[in-house]
């Protein structure tokens, strides 16, 4: 009895020891697939198929393209669409879709795809739904799409990624998209939600072949464990690294770091309407209180994000030279405070009536240098006297906190090139918001808060119609001027994109406008 | 004969596994709905990310999923199709959340069970080898190991052994998943730290073990040294080893979070956070709700594990 029961026993810890072997052998699986496969790593999920929600992945790798592509400087350039013709009312665009174009499953990119594929996208929540369009429909071989009022940057909204064209055998009935079937130079191989996304080329793509036959992304949302799959060699090409990785890597042999600044702008949004800083002076004062160069140099490590002014010079168009750089002057601050009326109290706060400078500031953990720059600023405003309760949650307490007026500061990262073309961005963010949501207030969920300034209001709605390139540049100037005076939003940092690239990747690019890893240009060191 | 208490064992534990579900699903769904923040705007977070998050998106969203409604409708709607073994799309993705839970669940199962099993070859038979001679050199030599082990975050050391094996030897994959080798480095930062507690328990046993009554009449009766071992020895260790496993699942379901994340290895440790800083309800439902199911499942094996080994607890 005993020894039976042992022998099960024994029978038991002779597996455990196989089931382990088995564990350890490495795999010969992997060997069928001779193409050599280039790895990206990057810190963006795919946890969707949904345009609206994930299609930046599939517009960076390459798989799905949009109607318009864009330059360097964001103005439209061709794509899906050879050609287009916009009426003398500026009201009527007819886009022409290129000839020859097919998707991956082998149906040929018509105009009524095309338009199908644009109603969906309207349909859903993002930037063509908030675009005055009355309606988009295929006439005589062209896409024609109606506006209800002129609107400049409908080019741009076209070359988002939640407006890529798809197949239309992609769709459900009720527009959910069950197959991401693109147009270009990489088909989806397998999807595997959230992490992985594996592409090859595709034998129908109507431009030039790619060298690269085959990409597998992965995300992983750690810098660390990204900065590490790229000096192990396990990633050829690693979006986004963290400072202190990045200083490591530089003098790495075995990859090259690029970096290329974003038009992309770390900003302290103000609830201008609160009764601490409805003054100008007031959010002057806070903005001199910050120290921009030590921050850049010490928590970003890149001396050159100091943020002088919104725009970043990567936006040349908006970018004004011509503007007094913000900088920090603690006695410039203490000053401006003393003239609105505070002193400091014993434990160094400032207070007003009795009321000490106490205010919250929002922000978010998905950019995660954001807490570490709050804490900076908390300890730099905390030396002029205004004490900060910092509260690190969700994204979207910033535009709840807009939409119900709680909202006191919030530390964001604003990029102005969502669309290529700022100007949406902007219009959304300090316009008055007389399209779409149609409450007639000015200001936005990411820009500014109960700040009225009607000359902003009016130059931006100029720009929207289109005006002559001179009197455009000098629209963009008095905006840029507007936001510098009036500090309804308060610059901290540009945003610089950095990727570490494998030494045997050729023909390496970075995109400022994070719209393609340009995977289609890349080939292999022999 | 001796069925019964197995029985009575597995049958106390299925009722246990039907009030752990309803239990979990509706707290979850309580908990979820009580957290601070506007459902809508985090939902709306969740699908579009902090650049399209705007007040608009949340409107579109709260219309969608009919966030207006009571949330007792929506708990309802959630029992009922549980009832039907249903459970639900994510609001996220709107995929079918067992999809999402058995692609997850798999490789978090896959990652655990190795993690386990290596901890295995590693912790109980350093701890019994050390057990046999108490005070000796191993015995001396792994107790500060296995404190230090077990001090250390799972981050740190996982850490380490990339940097060790992966970036220095070149030996190993850093992170991802896909293939055997993927698996190797998350696996031993979680065995290393569980070896670390088995082989104390392993240890600690073999020492009662061998100082019991009835190993040193096996020893009187001229059994010599190894069979008095196997004999009676390995079986009475393996008693209290084994219910330790149940007790490191926690250990290793805290684990399997951190090492997830590291080793960007998908898992229901990375989509249970991510469900929740998004307010995807049905999702947290129910991942909770398997992750519940899995304990109970997991505790009645050790159980019967445990009636394997000891003929006493048969008969009891």
């Amino acid at each position: 009895m005993m020894r039976k029961v042992f022998a099960r026993g024994s029978g038991w810890l002779g597996a455990t020891v196989l089931g382990a072997v088995l564990l350890v052998q490495p795999a010969a699986a992997q060997s069928d697939n001779p193409a050599r496969v280039l790895n990206v790593v990057a810190p963006w999920e795919v946890a969707s198929l949904d345009p609206a929600q994930h299609g930046h992945a599939f517009l960076r790798l390459e798989v799905a393209q949009t109607l318009l592509e864009v330059d360097g400087a964001g103005r439209p350039l061709p794509s899906l669409a050879a050609s287009w013709t916009v009426s003398d009312d500026r009201l009527s665009w007819r886009f022409v879709p290129r000839e020859g174009v097919v998707f991956h499953d082998g149906t040929p990119l018509t105009a009524e795809a095309v338009a199908a594929s644009l109603r969906h996208a309207r349909a859903k929540a993002g930037v063509l739904k908030e675009a005055p369009i009355r309606s988009i429909k295929a006439e005589g071989g062209a896409v024609l799409l109606k506006l209800t009022e002129p609107f400049a940057p409908i080019g741009a909204v076209l070359a988002h990624s939640s407006a890529i064209i798809l197949a239309p055998a992609s769709y459900r009935e009720d527009g959910t998209v069950t197959a991401v079937i693109g147009t270009g130079p990489y088909r989806v191989e397998r999807l595997e939600p959230p992490q992985k996304l594996v592409t090859t080329r595709s034998d129908r793509y109507w431009g030039p072949a790619p060298a690269v036959e085959a990409v597998s992304y992965l995300a992983a949302g750690r810098g660390e464990t990204r900065a590490l799959m790229a000096e192990s060699g396990d990633a050829d090409l690693v979006f986004t690294l963290d400072p202190a990785s990045l200083r490591r890597m530089r003098s790495s042999r075995a990859v090259q770091v690029q970096s290329i600044p974003l038009p992309r702008t770390v900003a302290i949004k103000v609830n201008a309407g609160h009764p601490f800083l409805k003054d100008e002076p007031a959010r002057r004062a806070l903005s001199l209180a910050i120290d921009r160069a030590g921050i850049a140099a010490a928590l970003l490590r890149a001396p050159e994000a100091a943020a002088g002014q919104l725009f970043p010079p990567s936006l040349p168009d908006w970018h004004h030279p011509g503007l007094a750089p913000l900088v920090q002057d603690r006695a410039k601050a203490e000053a401006l405070l003393a003239d609105l009326g505070w002193s400091r109290g014993e434990d160094g706060i400032l207070r007003r009536d009795g009321v000490p400078f106490r205010l919250s500031l929002r922000t978010f953990p998905d950019r995660p240098e954001l807490p570490l720059l709050a804490a900076a600023l908390q300890d730099q405003l905390r030396a002029v006297g205004i004490a900060l309760d910092v509260a690190i949650g969700n994204s979207s307490e910033i535009p709840a906190g807009h939409r119900d007026g709680t909202l006191e500061l919030g530390l964001m990262a604003r990029g102005f090139a969502l669309i290529p073309d700022p100007l949406g961005t902007l219009v959304q963010d300090y316009g008055v918001q007389d399209y779409g949501v149609r409450d007639g207030r000015q200001g936005g969920d990411w820009g500014a808060m109960n700040w009225n300034e009607p000359r902003m209001a009016e130059a931006l709605a100029e720009l929207l119609r289109n005006p002559d390139q001179a009197r455009g540049a000098e629209l963009r100037r008095t905006v840029a001027a507007l936001l510098q005076d009036e500090l309804p939003v308060i610059p901290v940092a540009w945003y610089q994109q950095t990727a570490a690239v494998s030494r045997q990747l050729r023909n390496v690019s970075l995109d400022p406008f994070e719209r393609s890893y340009r995977i289609s240009a890349m080939g292999w060191a022999e | 004969m001796t069925a019964r208490p197995i029985l009575k064992t597995l049958g106390h534990r299925l009722f246990q596994a039907l009030l752990v579900g309803l239990a979990v699903g509706t707290l979850t769904f309580l908990l979820a709905r009580l957290l601070p923040g506007d459902m809508a705007f985090r939902v709306a977070a969740g699908r579009y990310g902090y650049d399209n998050v705007t007040g608009s998106a949340a409107d579109a969203v709260r219309l969608e999923l009919g966030l207006d409604q009571p949330a007792l409708m929506a708990l309802g709607a959630w029992l009922w199709d549980l009832a039907q073994f249903d459970l639900g799309r994510s609001l996220i993705s709107g995929e079918p959340v067992i999809a999402a839970i058995r692609h997850q669940l798999g490789h978090s199962a896959d990652l655990a069970g190795s993690a386990i099993l290596l901890s295995l070859l590693i912790g109980p038979p350093l701890g019994i080898l050390a057990g046999l001679r108490p005070g000796g050199v191993l015995d001396r030599a792994l107790l500060p190991f296995a404190a230090g082990l077990r001090a250390l975050p799972q981050f740190v050391l996982g850490v380490l052994l990339i940097v060790l094996f992966a970036v220095g030897l070149g030996l190993l994959p850093a992170a991802g998943y896909g293939t055997m080798e993927h698996r190797l480095l998350p696996a031993i930062t979680l065995a290393l730290g569980l070896a670390a507690v088995s082989s104390r328990v392993a240890r600690d046993a073999t020492l009662a073990v061998t100082a019991s009554p009835y190993y040193a009449f096996a020893r009187t009766k001229g059994l010599p040294e190894g069979s008095a071992f196997l004999r009676h020895g390995l079986r009475n260790i393996g008693v209290p080893v084994t219910a330790y496993l149940g007790v490191q699942l926690v250990y290793l379901i805290e684990g399997v979070v951190v090492v997830e994340s590291l080793f960007a290895w998908p898992g229901i440790g990375h989509a249970l956070v991510h469900a929740i800083f998004a307010r995807d309800v049905p999702m947290i439902q129910g991942t909770a709700l398997v992750m519940a199911l899995g304990f109970v499942l997991l505790n009645a094996l050790v159980d019967l594990a445990c009636f394997g080994i000891d003929p006493r607890r048969r008969k009891a």
